[in-house]
């Protein structure tokens, strides 16, 4: 059986608004729509979609604060919103815009208090924290009150608190948001290390692919509340329809501002002896390399990947 | 002990603001002098206003400067914290923990008082003893009485204050309730006007609300004006409102979680 377990969700939201100076109509918002997924423990999963499409509110019901309107869900075989408390003690949230440290206190309190709060047994407990404070760098900081911690510091932090009491999936919602880039990459490091050594299931909510790039073998994207990609990062590449480039700069311009004729490419663009090529993903840039070389005078060649933020925003549009 | 750390934390947590507290010092024991020369030329007037004598009324004079952190009448406090965690969205955190809001804050509220006893309760108090005469428990009964029933008076005030705060819950915004809780505070809890000199059923009314608990019982409890019986009544008094309020709170505090998770947030 797999950890997580969504079978045909959804959740609606009634909205009033006013219409008349008395008067209010009531609006159904389908806010999750008929959401089937699994995940396996152990796995990295990226869950993306524009603002409004219903990330939280899926992550919401995972974590049993929200009850869904209709379908089944099952997180490591309980049902969260009626197990919501036990749930609590094997689940880990790190939210990338709120803390759960305690603001005036050092950062070594908010870590006992939490130590209390879930019961964690002494000797994990001093375990852990001693591993966290050399990965995360934060041995120095523990006696700084949070509210003098720098934001990236403050992270760090948030994500050690939320797996002291060694929980089996941990929920990520933005988790890099305002960090710089030294911070963002260490921060996933640690991600990767705590899901390998450790067998913690990870679902990252993010709007910085980046994130999902160096950290997720799978990627979930959900736009109007129900799946529009669930697959490898590379499979969004050919779901989305995008292309490769070839980017070719030839000794001499061609006369007339000709462009390159080649099989299985076009020309998309061109400035002077340079020219912009375009060829399927799936296709091998191989032989067009040759193809090209074998017509004309080449100084320079290179390959553009397709960005992946272009892929999603080409998949987001679509609906 | 969970709660006993929680209370521990709370403490240290005003302890860092010590300006604030020196400055809270200062401005109690001003209107500690202020209202102990008003009570002075009330009772030269009346000697036995409201049974009490005139040191009686100074020593209730600074009784409530020492009250008024201590048992936040004028609302504050731990559930000041959770109305700003409400009105932010940072509550649903504590939804992801196994601990239950109630005695998390109560908890919270404790260490505060505590800390709020040691500094503004006690300086004032020494201030006023050394500029007026005042009058001591009369043994270490009536102290132990005296501290039990300050206990409960601020958890009767923990209790009106987070009702107060729970209704952020549907109105968002708990400041025009918390305004109204404060001028009813001021008036009931005998903090300006003593309740005793409260006139006929005025005063029958103002002795049974809850307000009743947060000053005028502790304070009659020291001066010894409820001694034996009438000193264990006034605790039961206090008890009994705490137990009712707590009660209604914790079935409140259920209702607002269940908003949040059924209606989403």
């Amino acid at each position: 059986m797999a950890l997580i377990e969504v079978e045909d969700l959804s959740r609606t939201f009634v909205v009033r608004r006013r219409t008349g100076r008395v008067r209010r109509t009531a609006t159904e918002v389908r806010a999750v729509d008929h959401l089937s997924f699994e995940v396996e423990r152990g796995e990295m999963v990226g869950y993306i979609g524009p603002n409004g499409a219903g990330k939280s509110t899926t992550v919401k019901m995972l974590t049993g604060i929200l009850v869904p309107t209709s379908g089944r869900l099952s997180v490591a075989g309980v049902d969260p919103s009626r197990n919501r408390v036990d749930l609590t003690r094997r689940i880990g949230v790190v939210f990338g815009q709120r803390t759960t440290l305690w603001w005036d206190l050092p950062l070594r309190d908010s870590f006992e208090l939490l130590r209390r709060i879930y019961r964690i047994d002494g000797t994990r407990f001093r375990q852990n924290l001693a591993e966290f404070c050399e990965l995360l760098d934060l041995g120095d900081l523990l006696d700084t009150p949070v509210r003098q911690l720098s934001l990236g510091q403050r992270m760090r932090g948030d994500i050690a608190a939320a797996l002291l009491h060694d929980p089996e999936i941990l929920y990520l919602d933005e988790p890099t948001i305002g960090l710089d880039v030294v911070s963002k990459s260490r921060l996933r490091a640690f991600l990767r290390e705590v899901n390998a050594a450790r067998d913690v299931t990870l679902l990252l909510t993010t709007h910085d692919l980046q994130d999902i790039e160096q950290l997720c073998s799978r990627v979930m994207v959900i736009d109007h509340g129900s799946l529009v990609y669930d697959g490898s990062l590379a499979g969004l590449h050919t779901q989305g329809g995008s292309t490769r480039t070839l980017v070719v700069d030839l000794v001499d311009p061609l006369p007339d501002e000709g462009r390159i004729r080649v099989e299985g490419a076009s020309v998309h663009k061109v400035e002077g002896p340079r020219q912009w090529l375009s060829f399927p993903t799936d296709a091998s840039a191989a032989p067009l390399v040759a193809a090209v070389a074998a017509s004309y005078d080449v100084a320079d060649l290179s390959i553009l990947e397709p960005a992946i933020e272009d892929v999603i925003a080409e998949l987001y549009s679509r609906r | 002990m969970l709660y006993v750390a929680v209370a521990v934390r709370a403490f240290r947590r005003y302890a860092t603001y010590t300006a604030a507290t020196l400055a809270g010092i200062f401005t109690n024991s001003v209107f500690g002098v202020i209202i102990s020369y008003t009570y002075i030329a009330v009772w030269t007037h009346n000697p036995s206003a409201g049974g009490y004598d005139v040191s009686d009324a100074v020593t209730y004079a600074w009784l409530g400067q020492a009250m008024i952190m201590t048992v936040a009448v004028w609302g504050g406090g731990a559930t000041d914290d959770l109305a700003a965690r409400i009105r932010t969205g940072d509550v649903a955190l504590d939804l992801y923990r196994p601990v239950g809001l109630l005695g998390w804050w109560l908890a919270t509220d404790l260490g505060r008082a505590a800390y709020h006893l040691l500094t503004r309760g006690l300086a004032p108090t020494l201030v006023g003893a050394v500029l007026f005469d005042l009058r001591y428990p009369d043994g270490p009964v009536t102290w132990l009485l005296f501290a039990v029933s300050t206990v409960l008076a601020v958890v009767v005030s923990f209790g009106i204050r987070m009702l107060v705060t729970a209704s952020a819950f549907w109105l968002l915004d708990d400041t025009g309730v918390k305004q109204l809780q404060i001028v009813v505070a001021m008036f009931f809890s005998g903090l300006v006007v003593p309740l005793v000199l409260f006139p006929g059923w005025t005063r029958d009314l103002a002795m049974a609300l809850p307000w009743a608990a947060f000053l005028q019982v502790p304070a009659d409890i020291w001066l010894g004006r409820r001694a034996g019986d009438e000193a264990w009544w006034g605790l039961i008094f206090q008890a009994a409102w705490a137990a009712a309020l707590l009660g209604v709170c914790q079935v409140v505090l259920q209702r607002a979680r269940r908003k949040v998770v059924v209606q989403g947030g």
